[in-house]
């Protein structure tokens, strides 16, 4: 009896050993110097997802809210003819990005949450409009998830497009793991690639399959909140948010596995395990992992010679720690982190802009610029 | 034979006792399962929710997301609260000593789902805050 007593808690003992095994390689360190300045460019924002700048200088915000805003020489102005917006947990208004030839035919991308289709709640939408005056035109739909859900998790949404065009987006698995993410037939915890009106391009990964969504570029992801296209290699990055650590930055591979919910480094928001399984043969690994997780949204490289000494650097905002993460990484191994504006509150989006200076959504702060200290 | 059927009898006398009493305070005892059922509802929608923020015991974080558990504000303020998950809540409060500024967006919750996740964070961790919440309370109080 009481070595079955002893023999419960051993085993006890190692499930929560066995659960907390997986560490980041790396830590995030506090800087040694601050170089830098910062300055709120756009003020009294709440939750402000996405943002671009228009090529005559404006910035076009959205709010998760519901609210898409232009704002220029200190102004804001509402943009209407946004399509109905389901307000649901994480969900909302979300992306918003511009055709790489936005100059000659004005079309934005935008991601929201959307009650359309079958089944009560909603699903992640994708559109395309243009903006004329204070007023989104020509709005088209290009992809709804259907299999609606109340559920309020893992819309993803962040856009991106590659060199050639194709525009890549990405859904959570909208807090179903255990059905989405490894079943091409369903929506969810997937990652999109289609052309830049909305057709299915013909090489995409899973044509052929039976029922598949063929819009489906790779699977197997939780809930991707950055996506940035790799200024040397093309390739599309992610970064993905894991349950209670397992967050994980993955190099998207046409018609690749990325294992959730079969593998992971987190466990469950309780502490249990759901996997043992870190890595499986047909699964793909993860370029980095965060354990404990930071809860990445927003993602850019630096490639302006604006900050010679991050250049090259990955940036990850932090919703959870509160601080923008600079990701040193050479030969695909990160071998430093640091952190970046801590306390400032949470970032939801970092992005370039095309004057080469690094700015970032923090929630209701605004839009922040960094300013290089340049008396070196 | 005969002792089993008094025992059936028996049986019979001391169901229609524990019926009898329990008709007797059936309006507590409805309340109570009707406040434990929707605190049963309201740890779903608390789980779906609220738990990435406050945590799964609401002990939340430091001066980042105010507790829930054994929380001054939660218990002295129904209104704000139910107010706060209905509209969202900004500005800065004050929580067991500690100040909290930060935004807490409307979450798109319906009015039955409010009243369900108020009764469970009022009477979870320890926590007895007040009456049952209904929904007709939570559609009452506007902006």
């Amino acid at each position: 009896m009481k070595n079955s007593k002893l023999l419960f808690i051993i085993s006890i003992i190692s499930i929560v050993a066995c659960a907390q095994k997986h560490k980041s390689i790396v830590i995030a360190e506090d800087p040694t110097t601050i170089d830098y300045t910062t300055e709120v460019v756009v003020p009294k924002l709440d939750i402000p997802w996405g943002f671009v700048f228009l090529p005559d200088g404006a910035l076009l915000i959205t709010e998760k809210a519901g609210k898409l805003i232009h704002f220029k020489d200190g102004v804001k102005t509402n943009i209407d003819g946004l399509p109905e917006v389901y307000l649901r947990g994480q969900g909302g208004l979300m992306d918003i990005e511009l055709h790489p030839n936005y100059i000659e035919n004005g079309w934005l991308y935008l991601t929201h949450s959307s009650a359309d289709g079958e089944g009560e709640g909603g699903n992640t939408a994708l559109i395309r409009a243009q903006l004329s005056g204070s007023k989104l035109t020509s709005v088209e739909r290009l992809y709804k998830a259907e299999q609606n859900t109340k559920r309020g998790q893992h819309f993803g949404s962040r856009i991106e497009f590659d060199a050639d065009g194709y525009l890549y987006f990405s859904i959570g698995d909208r807090g179903n793991r255990d059905v989405n993410p490894q079943n091409l037939t369903r929506d969810c915890g997937k990652i999109y690639r289609i052309n830049a009106d909305g057709s299915i391009p013909n090489d995409n990964p899973f044509l052929e399959f039976p029922d598949a969504k063929t819009a489906i570029y790779s699977y197997g992801h939780r809930n991707p909140q950055g996506m940035v296209r790799h200024p040397d290699t093309g390739q599309i990055w992610v970064h993905e948010h894991g349950p209670r650590g397992g967050d994980e930055i993955n190099r998207i591979k046409k018609g690749g596995n990325f294992g959730w919910p079969l593998i992971s480094y987190g466990i469950n928001y309780s502490g249990t395990s759901f996997t043992k399984d870190t890595n499986l043969p047909g699964m793909e690994q993860p370029l980095f992992y965060w354990v404990p997780s930071i809860a990445p949204s927003g993602m850019a490289f630096i490639t302006s010679d604006m900050y010679p000494d991050w250049k090259n650097n990955l940036l990850v905002g932090s919703l959870k720690f509160e601080y923008i993460e600079r990701l040193v990484i050479k030969n695909n191994t990160v071998i430093k982190r640091e952190k970046l504006l801590e306390g400032m509150g949470r970032v939801r989006n970092v992005r370039q802009g095309p004057d080469g200076y690094i700015y970032t959504a923090i929630e209701s702060v605004g839009i922040v610029k960094i300013i290089p200290n340049n008396n070196k | 034979m005969k002792l089993f059927s008094f025992i059936i009898l028996l049986i019979a006398i001391n169901l229609t006792l524990i019926c009898n009493y329990s008709n007797n305070s059936s309006y507590e005892t409805t309340q109570n399962k009707v406040l434990k059922e929707s605190i049963k509802r309201g740890n779903a929608v608390y789980s779906d929710f609220c738990i990435n923020c406050h945590l799964p015991n609401g002990e939340g974080v430091q001066n980042i997301y105010p507790p829930l558990a054994n929380s001054d504000y939660l218990r002295a303020n129904r209104r704000k609260s139910i107010k706060g998950l209905k509209y969202g809540l900004k500005g800065e409060i004050t929580v067991n000593g500690l100040q909290y500024n930060k935004y807490m967006p409307p979450m798109g919750l319906s009015a039955n789902e409010i009243s369900d996740v108020m009764n469970y964070t009022n009477h979870s961790w320890g926590n007895k805050y007040g009456k049952i919440v209904t929904t007709e309370e939570v559609t009452k109080i506007t902006r």
